[in-house]
């Protein structure tokens, strides 16, 4: 009787020990987070303004002038990276899941895109350097993009993979029984029911492009004015930062909080609309 | 209409394991056909092998013949999509889309094989939920999720689901097994008025259930068939020693 008590005493005591380390470990791990996003807002918010938002870059050590080329930049590069890498890689999270399976063939996919994810930045910066600008002879946004598409793609496809992979047999078997295709019990069965896991896998590849520098610094390389077109340069936010917050001038230095506060927000924005848009009723994974 | 099934020396494996041997049998239209057997005997690999759903499975293989209608299942040439939709399926764990409506659910079968007369559809919904009993209960809540209903009205989901498309046989692989014992009791004697319009091929581990439901019993033991009979035969005197053993309880 007696060892049952302190039995169950002891457990408490450990129950609550290991609650407590969970607790703290967590705040560990967004405590850097926080104090990211909270420091950027704070350094940021002064410089943002409609100006800064929509105008031309201004001179070191004048007054005024704004980001705008380098928003637009970055929408652009962004989205067209995005309608080239993200059908890219659900179609290939597809064909690993329904059709490739365990196949040699699949599995040697799957690797590929293991090292692709795990690529270093720069070293797609140089492959679009050497595939894209150095034939076409000059930057381009499209340069930038192709980089960015070249990144984004296996990230959506393994996030992609793995949600597909939720979704249970039976409702594909469901479908079958119906006299239902392959590719439309696909289309019409498999992927309603992964769309808030696929978002959530897209979201988090376009952010990660989004931030990215080191690719643009090699392909869309940067500009002072507005982009007229994806087949010249562009000025996009990272690479922004980058040049604005390397320099000694405290007005740039400004500016590139306010740049980060901006990335930030987009990101954020972007994250929001796709989560109402894909509040679906029935929507299982995610 | 309604259409009977023969199966000729069919037999399936997973891989190197051979699930089934030689199995030869009349599925009567019109008639309830039962498989029982214990647990692991192939009754499921069975019913799968008849609307080709067993190839589904990665490394499953069947060799036989099953004519229906005048063609081998298993000719080369026929297309197992086309005959998924004369020879339907109801599972065990009921399996409604969960991304659809209770309406959107029984009309998945038409809209998603592109069933070109779009008026009729509500109709057709109408009637097969009729069929499957669950109109009155779910007239009013068509448009909420099918995964909103109770398991043994998600069993009926899944069957009007099946009826809309019209087959000719309906597979069921322990439709009852899931549930309690008075849904048990609803989907038994739906099965048995739907007999008029459709051959029913069912797998039940339940005996009872065979006995109350079937017109004709099947016995499978160790991917054999054991015996083959009407099903008042089957319970009463049985030819087969191991079928006596197995109904009087022995095993299984």
């Amino acid at each position: 009787m007696n060892s049952m008590y302190t039995d169950i005493r002891i457990r408490k005591v450990k129950n609550v020990a290991m609650h407590l380390l969970m607790v703290i470990l967590t705040l560990i791990a967004v405590t850097p987070l926080i104090s990211i996003v909270g420091y950027i807002a704070i350094k940021g918010y002064r410089v943002i303004n409609w100006e800064f938002l929509t105008s031309l870059p201004a001179p070191p050590t004048m007054d005024g002038g704004g980001i705008g080329p380098a928003i637009v930049g970055t929408v652009k590069l962004v989205g067209l990276a995005s309608l080239m890498g993200i059908p890219t890689g659900i179609l290939t999270a597809i064909y690993l899941n329904e059709y490739g399976k365990s196949g040699a063939f699949a599995s040697s996919v799957r690797f590929v895109i293991d090292v692709l994810i795990g690529t270093p930045s720069i070293v797609v910066g140089i492959a679009a350097f050497l595939f894209v600008v150095r034939p076409m002879g000059h930057f381009s946004l499209f340069a930038g993009s192709v980089a960015l598409a070249i990144m984004i793609a296996p990230i959506v496809a393994r996030a992609t993979e793995e949600i597909l992979r939720l979704v249970p047999d039976t409702l594909r078997e469901a479908s079958y029984a119906l006299g239902v295709p392959k590719w439309r019990t696909i289309v019409s069965v498999v992927i309603p029911y992964a769309t808030k896991g696929i978002v959530t896998g897209l979201m988090l590849g376009v952010a990660r492009i989004a931030g990215e520098t080191a690719p643009l610094i090699m392909t869309a390389f940067g500009s002072q004015f507005w982009n007229k077109s994806i087949f010249e340069p562009t000025s996009s936010l990272p690479k922004l930062i980058y040049s604005y917050s390397t320099t000694p001038y405290q007005n740039w230095i400004d500016k590139a909080w306010g740049a980060a506060l901006v990335l930030i927000f987009m990101v954020l924005m972007l994250n929001i609309i796709a989560r109402v848009l894909t509040r679906g009723k029935y929507s299982r994974l995610g | 209409m309604a259409k009977d099934m023969l199966v000729q020396d069919l037999k399936a494996w997973y891989g190197t394991q051979q699930i089934l041997k030689n199995i030869n049998l009349k599925i009567e239209k019109n008639s309830v056909t039962a498989i029982i057997g214990p647990s692991g005997c192939g009754k499921s690999t069975f019913i799968r092998c008849l609307n080709r759903m067993h190839e589904v499975t990665p490394g499953a293989r069947v060799e036989g013949k099953v004519w229906f209608d005048g063609i081998n299942l298993y000719d080369p040439d026929v297309d197992p999509v086309q005959i998924r939709k004369r020879v339907g399926m109801v599972f065990q764990k009921p399996n409604p889309f969960p991304t659809m409506s209770i309406f959107e659910n029984v009309a998945a079968g038409l809209r998603l094989n592109g069933f070109k007369d779009k008026k009729r559809i509500p109709e057709i919904v109408e009637r097969s939920l009729r069929m499957a009993a669950l109109w009155d209960e779910v007239k009013d809540r068509l448009h909420e999720s099918g995964m909103s209903l109770s398991g043994g009205q998600q069993q009926r989901l899944c069957i009007a689901r099946s009826l809309a498309v019209e087959p000719e046989i309906l597979l069921m692989d322990e439709p009852a097994s899931a549930l309690d014992p008075i849904a048990t009791g609803h989907i038994e004697e739906l099965i048995v008025e739907l007999k008029d319009k459709v051959t029913i091929a069912i797998v039940t581990h339940n005996m009872q259930q065979a006995a109350r439901i079937a017109d004709y019993t099947a016995f499978f033991l160790h991917g054999e068939l054991v015996e083959y009979n009407q099903t008042e035969k089957i319970f009463t005197s049985p030819d087969d020693k191991r079928t006596e053993d197995y109904l009087s309880g022995r095993f299984g």
